[in-house]
This record gives C-alpha cells, sequence and structure tokens, in this order.
C-alpha cells in the first residue's frame, strides 16, 4: 500500500475500501500516524509489548492441543510436549520464556511511563488501560504456571489463592468457590486452563482500547513537550517500522540465548517436580516477575487491628491501585524527569526500591530480609503518595525547550545542547 | 542516566542469581565439566550407554523412569536390534485381550520403561516405607538455577550425592534406616549407598571405579532429563545466526531511512 485506500490504483482495493474503510484506517494509523520525531529506543518497548502478546497466544494455542488439563496427566502431558511432539519443546520453552521476556518488556514499557511522565494530561486513560493490561497479565501468568502441575505450581496456586481468605468473614467461603472444592484440586485445574485461555483475548481487547487511546494524542516524548506542528512529527512508516524492526530483531537475539541455552534459568527447579499435596517444598517461591509483589505481600506486619495476612494482601493490591491514580498524584505538570532535577532522582530511587523488593522476595523473610522489605514496601507508598504531589509543588523544573524540533535537530540542536543529552542520538 | 541503568540492571540479576539454597551448612556441590556443558555440548554416547547400564543393573531395581520409552535410547546410540533386544529383556504387562485377561509379553521399543513397582504402595512396603523418586527429570529437578550451567547443575548434584555416602559425624542421632549423605539436604537419606565400585562390568573395558559410575549415571540421567538438547543447542545456533543477520540488515536499513531526519 503506498497510497491511501480510496485512491489506490486496484480497482478491488477501491471496492472494498468504500464499503469497509480498513484501508484508509491502516494509511491512518500505520503509515501516516503522526509521531514525534524524537523517541528514543526506550519507546520501542510499546510495539514489543505487543509483539510478545502475540508470540505468547500463537505458541499457547500450539501447546494447547497437546496439553491435558487433567490434575493427574497435566504434568505427563507437558513432558509428552518436550520428548514426543515435533517441536513440542521448542514451542513449550518459547512460551515458558515468554513468560518472562513479557513482564520485563511491560516493565520497562512502565518505568519508561513513569520516567517521562507518559502517564499525565491527556494521556490519563491511555494510563490506566495499562494498569488494566498488567493486571489481567499477572492473573494470566499466575494460572498459567499452574498448568504444569509441578510443585511450585501446585503450592504457588496454593498460596496465592489463600490470600483470598484474608478477606474477613466471606473469605473461605471465596476461596473455596475459586478452588472449587476445599482445596487446590482438578477443579481448580479445569477452570485456571480455561481461564488462561480466555485471558488473553481480553488482554488483545484492552490493548486495542489502549492504543484507540495513544492514537487520540499519539505518543510522548522524551522531552514530554506537545508537538506543535509538522516539523516536529515523521510518519510512523517508514522511521518507525524499521525501528521497531530493529528493536525486535535486538529482543528475540538475548530471548533466543534463553529459549536455546538456558531454558530452565528463569524457572524453578522444583515444577519438574509433579504436584504433590502431601509435601510441601522446601520454599514456595514465584516467579521472578512476581517477587516484588511476594515481597509487599509478605513484609507487612500486623497494622493496628488489621491481621498482617490481610493488611499484606491490602498492600499487594494496593501496590498495582496506587499506579491507576498515579496522573492524580503526580501534580507537576512537566512531564519529562529530564527537566525535573528532584524528580530525576526519585525515580531511580522507586527503580533501585523495585529492584530491593524484587531481592527480598526472593528470600526467606528473616533478618536482614524483613528489615529491608518492610522499609522497601514502605518507600514504594510514600514515593507515590508523598513524594510525587510534594516534589511537584516545590520543585523548580528546568526551562522546556520551545519546540521537539529545535531541541532534537542539528540547527536547533546547538543552543539546547546541555538539555538534549547523548540518549537522543539514534 | 546510563549509569543508574546498569546498576540497577546489575542489581536485578544479582535478584536473581541469589537463588534460594535448599539446605544450609552442606559442603558445596563440585562443579564437573560434563560433555553436555556449553553451547556446543553433546552427550558422550559411550558415557550414557554406560551410565545406561549402571542404570538398568543397579538403579532400575528401585528407581522408575516412566517418561522414558526404550525407543528413546536411539539417542544415546543404540541401534534398532540393541533397543529391540534391551526391550525384550523386560516383561510388559499388556491387555486385556480377547479372553478379557491381561497378559505379560516381552517389551517391544515403543513400551515405557517397565517400572519397578506397580505403585507406590508397593514401593513403600518394600522400601521401610520410602519411595524412590522416578528419575525421568532427576536432573532438571535438582539443578541449581544459576543462569549458564543449564542441566549441569543436576548432573553435578547426583553425581555428588552417589559418592557422598559417609559414617555419619559422631554425636549425630540418625533416623531409623536412614543413611548419612553429606550432599543431601538434611544429611539424612533413605536410599541407601546404590554404587560402590565395580557394580557392573562395562562391556567397553572401562574400569568401574566409584567416580566412573557416577560420573557415567549423571550423564544418562541428564540426558533421560532433556533428550532434546542437542537438537535444542543445534537450532539455536542457526537461529541466532540468522538473528544476528537480520539484525545487522535491520540496522543497516534503519539508518538508511533515518538519514534525512538528523
Amino acid at each position: 500500500m503506498t497510497g491511501p485506500g480510496n485512491q489506490s490504483q486496484s480497482k478491488l482495493v477501491r471496492w472494498i475500501d468504500h464499503r469497509l474503510p480498513i484501508f484508509t484506517f491502516m494509511q491512518h494509523e500505520l503509515h501516516d500516524y503522526p509521531t514525534p520525531r524524537n523517541l528514543s529506543y526506550w519507546w520501542n518497548f510499546g510495539s514489543l509489548a505487543g509483539i510478545m502478546l502475540v508470540i505468547m497466544i500463537v505458541t499457547g494455542i500450539f501447546l494447547a492441543m497437546q496439553y491435558t488439563p487433567y490434575s493427574p496427566l497435566a504434568f505427563d502431558s507437558v513432558e509428552r510436549i518436550m520428548r514426543d511432539v515435533n517441536y513440542g519443546w521448542l514451542m513449550r520453552y518459547i512460551h515458558m520464556n515468554g513468560a518472562s521476556f513479557f513482564f520485563m518488556v511491560v516493565y520497562i514499557h512502565i518505568f519508561r511511563g513513569l520516567y517521562y511522565g507518559s502517564y499525565k494530561e491527556p494521556r490519563e486513560l491511555l494510563w490506566m488501560l495499562g494498569v488494566v493490561i498488567l493486571l489481567l497479565m499477572m492473573a494470566t501468568a499466575f494460572m498459567g504456571y499452574v498448568l504444569p502441575w509441578g510443585q511450585m505450581s501446585f503450592w504457588g496456586a496454593t498460596v496465592i489463592t489463600n490470600l483470598f481468605s484474608a478477606i474477613p468473614v466471606v473469605g473461605h467461603a471465596i476461596v473455596a468457590w475459586l478452588w472449587g472444592g476445599f482445596a487446590v484440586a482438578n477443579p481448580t485445574l479445569n477452570r485456571f486452563y480455561s481461564l488462561h485461555y480466555l485471558l488473553p483475548f481480553v488482554i488483545v481487547g484492552v490493548v486495542v482500547l489502549h492504543l484507540v487511546a495513544l492514537h487520540q494524542h499519539g505518543s510522548n516524548n522524551p522531552l514530554g513537550i506537545d508537538r506543535k506542528g509538522p516539523q516536529d512529527s515523521i510518519p510512523f512508516h517508514p522511521y518507525y517500522t524499521i525501528k521497531d524492526m530493529f528493536g525486535l530483531s535486538v529482543l528475540l537475539i538475548v530471548y533466543a540465548l534463553f529459549v536455546f541455552y538456558m531454558p530452565n534459568a528463569l524457572g524453578d527447579t522444583q515444577n519438574y517436580v509433579q504436584a504433590n499435596p502431601l509435601q510441601t517444598p522446601p520454599e514456595i517461591v514465584p516467579e521472578w516477575y512476581f517477587l516484588p509483589f511476594y515481597a509487599i505481600l509478605r513484609s507487612v506486619p500486623d497494622i493496628l487491628f488489621i491481621p498482617a495476612k490481610l493488611a499484606g494482601v491490602l498492600c499487594l493490591f494496593g501496590a498495582i491501585g496506587v499506579l491507576f491514580v498515579l496522573p492524580w498524584l503526580d501534580t507537576s505538570r512537566v512531564r519529562s524527569a529530564r527537566f525535573r532535577p528532584v524528580y530525576k532522582w526519585v525515580f531511580w530511587l522507586l527503580v533501585a526500591d523495585v529492584v530491593a523488593l524484587g531481592i527480598c522476595g526472593a528470600h526467606r523473610p528473616e533478618g536482614w530480609y524483613i528489615t529491608t522489605g518492610r522499609i522497601a514496601t514502605l518507600y514504594y507508598f510514600i514515593h507515590f503518595i508523598v513524594l510525587l504531589p510534594v516534589i511537584g509543588w516545590l520543585e523548580r523544573p528546568l526551562p522546556l525547550p520551545t519546540s521537539i524540533s529545535a531541541a532534537v535537530t542539528r540547527k536547533g540542536g546547538a543552543a539546547l545542547a546541555g538539555a538534549a543529552p547523548s540518549m537522543e542520538k539514534h | 542516566m546510563r549509569a543508574p541503568v546498569l546498576a540497577a540492571a546489575g542489581l536485578a540479576l544479582a535478584a536473581l542469581a541469589a537463588a534460594p539454597a535448599l539446605a544450609q551448612e552442606q559442603p558445596s556441590i563440585p562443579t564437573q565439566s560434563w560433555s553436555f556443558d556449553g553451547p556446543f555440548g553433546t552427550f558422550d554416547r559411550a558415557a550414557a550407554q554406560r551410565g545406561f547400564q549402571v542404570y538398568e543393573e543397579v538403579c532400575s531395581r528401585c528407581h522408575s523412569m516412566n517418561l522414558l520409552h526404550y525407543r528413546d535410547l536411539e539417542g544415546i546410540g543404540y541401534d534398532g536390534a540393541q533397543i529391540a533386544a534391551i526391550a525384550a529383556n523386560h516383561q510388559v504387562t499388556d491387555g486385556p485381550n480377547d479372553q478379557g485377561q491381561m497378559y505379560q509379553r516381552p517389551g517391544r521399543p515403543s513400551d515405557a520403561f517397565v517400572a519397578p513397582f506397580p505403585n507406590e504402595q508397593a514401593a513403600r512396603v518394600a522400601l521401610n516405607g520410602a519411595l524412590p523418586p522416578d528419575l525421568s527429570l532427576i536432573i532438571k529437578a535438582r539443578a541449581d538455577s544459576s543462569l549458564t550451567k543449564d542441566i549441569g547443575g543436576g548432573a553435578d548434584y547426583v553425581d555428588a550425592l552417589l559418592q557422598g555416602f559417609k559414617e555419619p559425624p559422631a554425636g549425630m542421632t540418625m533416623a531409623a534406616n536412614m543413611n548419612y549423605n553429606e550432599y543431601f539436604p538434611g544429611n539424612q537419606i533413605a536410599m541407601p549407598q546404590p554404587l560402590h565400585g565395580d557394580d557392573v562390568q562395562y562391556g567397553d573395558g572401562t574400569k568401574a571405579t566409584l567416580p566412573q559410575e557416577a560420573h557415567d549415571v549423571a550423564t544418562f540421567l541428564a540426558w533421560a532429563s532433556e533428550p532434546m538438547m542437542e537438537e535444542r543447542k543445534r537450532t539455536g545456533a542457526k537461529v541466532l545466526i540468522f538473528l544476528l543477520a537480520m539484525a545487522g540488515v535491520l540496522y543497516a536499513a534503519k539508518r538508511q531511512i533515518w538519514a534525512d531526519v538528523h
């Protein structure tokens, strides 16, 4: 497609486009779509997340053709995929490691949004839809991890579903309802399988909304200032299609290193032992991408009259919930951290804080790890609830460039060299 | 901005590497070099076949390998006739026949490895209440979580465990029917020392010392837990060569296309 659908050379294309403007739509949203000219490689991670979603769905569909969601057979059926199904090992290792890479990409995407203030007016709903996607991803990943029916599948499912028993009065009834019985068992496996197949398509739906919201105002950019005219934009195709393709090839190289040379490095060895309800593994640890949340859950002590378990669950959900209201917690009108001398540091403190939480989540809550976990949990909430509003009021942002093109092109760049550091060089 | 990024990435990697330890106060497991280590590693066929012989003659008296079929042995270099002979050594319960009866017949290559006990209870009653784990995946189920060791970590562990039987230290009270092993978590293992050296007569003339037997069994079990490893690494090399070339071409194209924007 080189021209808009309704002016196409092809009579067939014109005929279709007149009745169903799919070609015009693609022309507008994928080809002409005006995009800031200064997006850095941190902006690749949105499209990478979309591609990871597709990879997960495609490999997942093939795995589902061979998998048996019945508790006495599930573990062996996964091993059958590994051993006897043509390229089954490849599908499974791509899917298994894909979960890690999907989260890695999405976490970078989220932190990019945090650094450059991509959640601010007018992109609040775009951001909130992203948080919905994150929640759905977490639910999908958790249920998918249960399907191989290894020891960590079973005990992870037991621990996480038991969280709901912290709800006063109705908690235990809710847990029995989730399980479909009085313990994690075959009914639980069946419904998790069903939902694990359903939720990715719900994610696709929310991703479509996410994209509609994105294309309403277009991408934010490293300077965080609005586009003032056509000189600030370039068409999405070919500039960002080729840049996204290159970024994808780099991601695939790292991904392939894991799939082909260390496919089990990110997983738990205990999941190669079949689920045994009578034997608790020495440690019950979630996959790495849940570790910060797991640390928050385990760090919280009794708070006044709230028992530790309930408080932990509330903080766990609060850690995501606070992201929903983030656009209104950050009171600064300047988007990009580049022009926010104080927030820039606080941002990196948050990154370090989340990493620290992850480390605490990987270890037994003993001694040093309890203290660190509690401080890191407290700081996580202080960052969003206290620091962001206060810094927004007190901070004196640096002067913003007059326009994107003035700041990033060679002509305009000299005057603002200080404001456009090396990250922008393509 | 780059330095903090690297620092955060380093911290994150440290968190990943610091995997939860299984047990405390154990001597660390000696790291060995295995034929299947590294990006081009393959299973040493001779060692794996010797290991299979040890499994057949010693381990299989108690341990099942339910995920393997005799036909899989092609993967460690046995040919069709050898596999048929190995399978025929085992009696398989088949049926029902047209009289409605189950019956015994010699094994075929398509059969799964015959298990020593018909069920868990039969194993426990014969073995002082202990249940020997199925060995099909034991290497992957015991591998440490180091980023680069792939399945080698589990082989290190099994190799060490087989040689780790000792007299319990003075003052340690052992539970009934338990044996001291310095590498087993908690040090008390229900399995009595299975290999002592010279437990089998190797056909290829290799001397069956304890370290040799342990090494061979670990090699065989490593293959059993990840029989597709060689194909995986071979495919990986092709995929990576393709991806690197593709990344190079795309980078050049990207430079070309963006040349007029800067």
